[in-house]
């Protein structure tokens, strides 16, 4: 048997490159994490050298307008030749080639469905401006992740149909070298592909790992295969060999990896891996069960788990929970005048409204020619005599900019789950916490939650509207240890200016008995802790940030209500906290 | 148009292609929403719905593929205008199913000037949008949930109507629309307004299956097809080839299935203790269970169809708490496990 191959990041980054280059179309893409800077050139250029020439490349801006990204009427070509001219979009254009996204972490909602829709259907549809469309658009994607922070990640929908997730972090310099690829082996590779067969039992190696891995999406393990495949084209082969599996395992199935299979030693029977084992082996008619390949696969995943992720899981949050939800277009509130542009809409203007000039001229362009020729309807603009202007501007041309308002508030929950409070009220706690969840969905809030026990905090949930996903993690939430009261409050600090970077209103709302016993360093002693936990709560007070503090101890502390004094929170003890009031008390609290 | 994955070649996802065929059984059933995990093949699903259905008549040279069998109130102002002078001459044509992309804009939707026409000849014109287009077929919308809110009331609005009423430009313009919403999207992009979820007839929660040997079977297929779409398609011609003659045979059965008095007060019964809101709810329940009955061929509705649909039709309806995490499926299917055993 082969044994696992073991390369080091950099090498990996450039054999997942150069799988890309083989076939952007079948692998989707490459979400590239890393800072702009030496390491992510050289990944590019690399890149860039492997793939045919002339074949299409286009950036995508951050703020890119949907007629650019989809396409759309061009304005003056249609004004100059008299009929309708279409302009193709950035997706079209990259058909049979590749996109670069830019800022990748940042871009959420419809362009992010736009990208989506491409790359599952191949194409691009349009029916936008009097235009109905449909262009080719088989592209790949580079999703260049700049994100920073553990809660910044590309949009879901979109890493999910990428094949290569890399982290270029890591990686410096110095580890820079030159690949073994040249733009002749990969297209040596792609003529080669369509012959290479791979056989029954490694589909199956990959499916029982990716399921191993807690991986949901099924296209994970279609990529892997296809990854495999394309492993086998790249070394000369037409039969995938078990090392190519487990490669593709590595390269595809690791980063996705949700949970840490649990192997059993080689001597003992292989237990199924927890907590989502595969129910039904035993009737498989494929022989999965105990197949040395799928262990060997697992076990190469298993193995490229990047630590830091594996940290994660072993806190039980896991990418799944952590992956950032999008929010919905529409949710968020369209104030008249306040906020981001968000496009335009058709309509009549209404007193607050704004006009939007430019896109009211576009919308009124194409027509002018038909309303000269019309007698009798008298334009907005017709003076008294009769004449006719320039251009003639009617009421169906009004354009009217909508705004979204980012004020949205996010509800920061710091929920103590420490021995103290578990004893007694971590149950009742987190039913106070479901209690202001359901007010929180009345109001269209998001949610994080973050909880503290042991020797620090950790952010079970950053902002997300999915109460399902908030409930979720809070009946995960194990109970027990030490108080480290400053680090939660600290951690909800940090979200809380993330939330407010991002133009949100952050409202936190601690649930504590007050008892800090455990220092930020992470060791214990009350008074330190004590001390600490006010320091803290005085910033959250100095920052002006809405706190509200729900006493969870059987009766009302002192250090309580001290605490909330010193954050200037609303003040809220347990025992007389029934839904009613608390629901009261975060009104009152954000101010609505 | 790539060639889209064969129906029956789906694995699993037993209730999204029923209530897919349901819709195609019974249009009026109001709508298929399809809800859930990435990666589960709802747009794979609707693709192959498409390819599936069986071709209808059309009224021959009308613009809008106007039933040749409607009353006046069904057809579009020319065919109206025609219905009096004799039988129309009619086409075979398939039933659309019209992608309605996100970005779309409102024009392309609803329909507006002619653009060319207007450019080239300075003629009035009306070029009808995708709701015209969608007319007695499907209007499919991936991603519903991140769909522009005015765009969705303009939906909900001709879904409701039947009917698209264009006003622009000093052009008046009134013709049918009566199309099957199918809207599927991801819950964690998002959630779908509540009027919005209201107007589906059927909603169906797809999950990733959790067994091996499934899932397995799900990636090969897969691989099986994109080697060689041809051929796969092919060796499933047959099977989907009988799921057409069932939709078929089913359509032409529909108005014959009976729904017998203890059918009716079993359904009532249901909504009754789910408290779902209005009639829309049992409504649905009755019609979807006839229409399963008639996709299998059986002459009444039993107390098994309603069962089977039973969640798809109602889960939706159930007055929400956002908070209950056994889901409104739990729900329904214990009310159903008490009174429909």
């Amino acid at each position: 048997m082969e044994p696992a191959p073991d390369l080091g990041p950099w090498t990996e980054a450039a054999l997942a490159a150069a799988l890309f280059a083989v076939d952007p179309v079948a692998t989707g893409g490459v979400a590239l994490r890393a800072r702009p800077g030496p390491v992510r050139e050289q990944w590019l250029a690399d890149l860039h050298a492997l793939l045919p020439a002339g074949m299409p490349r286009r950036k995508i801006p951050l703020h890119v307008a949907d007629g650019r990204l989809l396409g759309g009427l061009d304005l003056p070509a249609t004004l100059r030749a008299g009929r309708p001219v279409a302009e193709r979009g950035l997706l079209a254009e990259a058909d049979g080639g590749m996109v670069e996204l830019a800022m990748a972490e940042r871009v959420a909602g419809a362009p992010v469905a736009y990208l989506c829709a491409a790359l599952d259907r191949g194409e691009v549809l349009v029916e936008r401006e009097g235009l109905a469309l449909s262009s080719p658009a088989r592209l790949g994607v580079i999703a260049l992740d700049e994100g920073a922070e553990d809660d910044e990640h590309v949009a879901g929908a979109l890493l999910d149909r990428l094949a290569f997730h890399l982290d270029l972090s890591p990686i410096g310099i110095r580890d820079l070298g030159d690949g073994p690829y040249t733009a002749e082996t990969i297209a040596a590779a792609r003529d080669r592909l369509p012959e290479v067969h791979i056989a029954g039992a490694q589909v199956d190696a990959l499916c029982a790992a990716a399921l191993a891995l807690g991986i949901a999406s099924l296209r994970a393990p279609v990529f892997a295969l296809r990854a495999a495949r394309i492993a086998a084209a790249l070394e000369g082969a037409t039969e995938v060999s078990d090392r190519q599996v487990t490669l593709a395992a590595r390269l595809v199935l690791a980063p996705r990896a949700t949970v840490i299979p649990y192997v059993e030693p080689p001597e003992t029977e292989p237990e199924p891996p927890q907590p989502e084992p595969p129910e039904s082996d035993g009737e498989s008619k494929s022989e999965i069960e105990d197949a040395p390949l799928a262990d060997q696969v697992l076990e190469a995943a298993k193995a490229a788990i990047p630590a830091h992720l594996l940290a994660q899981l072993r806190l039980g949050g896991g990418r799944r929970q952590r992956a950032r939800s999008i929010g919905k277009a529409g949710e968020l509130r369209h104030a008249s005048l306040r906020g981001r542009p968000a496009g335009v809409r058709r309509g009549e203007l209404r007193p607050g409204d704004r006009l939007n000039l430019i896109e009211t001229l576009r919308a009124a362009a194409p027509w002018q020619r038909l309303r000269r020729s019309e007698k009798g309807v008298r334009s907005l603009f017709d003076n008294e005599n009769g004449a006719r202007p320039k251009i003639e501007v009617r009421r169906d041309d009004f354009r009217i900019q909508r705004y979204k308002q980012r004020s949205e508030t996010t509800a920061v929950f710091i929920v103590d789950a420490s021995g103290s409070s578990a004893l007694h009220r971590l149950a009742e706690a987190k039913g106070a916490v479901e209690l202001l969840l359901a007010d929180c969905y009345v109001r269209r809030d998001r949610v994080a939650l973050v909880a503290f026990r042991g020797q620090g905090a950790e952010i079970l949930l950053p902002p997300t509207r999915s109460l399902v996903r908030t409930k979720r993690s809070l009946a995960d939430l194990p109970g027990g240890g030490g108080t480290p009261l400053a680090a939660g409050i600290e951690t909800g600090l940090l979200l809380a200016d993330a939330v407010k970077r991002r133009g949100g209103t952050p409202l936190l709302i601690l649930l504590t008995d007050g008892r800090a016993n455990v220092a930020r360093r992470g060791e214990g002693g009350r008074a330190q802790a004590g001390e600490e936990a006010l320091a803290g709560a005085r910033r959250v007070r100095a920052e002006a940030i809405a706190a509200l503090l729900v006493d969870t101890s059987p009766r009302p502390q002192p250090q309580a209500k001290a605490l909330a004094e010193a954050m200037a929170a609303i003040y809220l003890p347990l025992p007389y906290a029934d839904a009613s009031r608390l629901s009261a008390a975060v009104k009152a609290t954000a101010g609505l | 148009m790539p060639v889209p994955f064969p129906f029956s070649a789906i694995v699993g996802q037993e209730e999204m292609k029923l209530a897919l065929l349901i819709g195609a059984v019974d249009p009026r059933i109001g709508g298929v929403l399809v809800f859930g995990d990435r990666g589960t093949g709802k747009s794979t699903a609707v693709r192959a719905l498409a390819a599936l259905l069986p071709r209808m008549r059309a009224v021959a040279d009308c613009r809008y593929g106007c039933d040749p069998r409607a009353d006046a109130a069904g057809l579009c102002e020319q065919c109206r205008a025609r219905l009096e002078s004799g039988p129309f001459k009619t086409r075979s044509v398939p039933v659309p199913v019209v992608d309605l992309p996100l970005g779309a804009t409102e024009d392309r939707v609803i329909g507006a000037l002619d653009l060319e026409l207007a450019l080239t000849r300075g003629e009035k014109a009306f070029e009808p949008g995708l709701l015209a287009r969608a007319h007695r077929g499907f209007l499919y919308i991936d991603e519903v949930n991140l769909l522009e809110d005015h765009l969705v009331d303009a939906l909900l609005d001709v879904a409701a109507s039947g009917e698209n009423l264009v006003e622009r430009e000093g052009l008046s313009v009134r013709h049918p629309a009566r199309f099957v919403l199918i809207g599927s999207g991801n819950p964690e992009e998002g959630e779908l307004r509540p009027q919005l979820l209201d107007r589906f007839g059927l909603s169906v929660e797809v999950r990733t299956p959790e067994d091996l040997p499934t899932r397995v079977q799900v990636v090969r297929r897969r691989d099986e097809f994109e080697r060689d779409p041809a051929a796969f398609t092919d060796k499933w011609r047959r099977k989907d080839g009988k799921i057409r003659q069932q939709i078929t045979k089913a359509q032409a059965v529909l108005p014959e299935v009976g729904v017998a008095d203890q059918a009716l007060e079993q359904a009532a019964r249901v909504c009754l203790a789910l408290g779902t809101d209005g009639l829309r709810g049992e409504l649905t329940l009755i019609r979807a269970a006839r229409a399963l009955a008639a996709l299998e061929g059986e002459p009444e509705v039993g107390t098994a169809h309603l069962r089977r649909v039973a969640a798809p039709a109602l889960r939706h309806r159930l007055r929400r708490d956002p908070l209950d995490e056994s889901g409104s499926t739990a729900r329904v299917e214990r009310v159903v496990q008490e009174l429909l055993a």
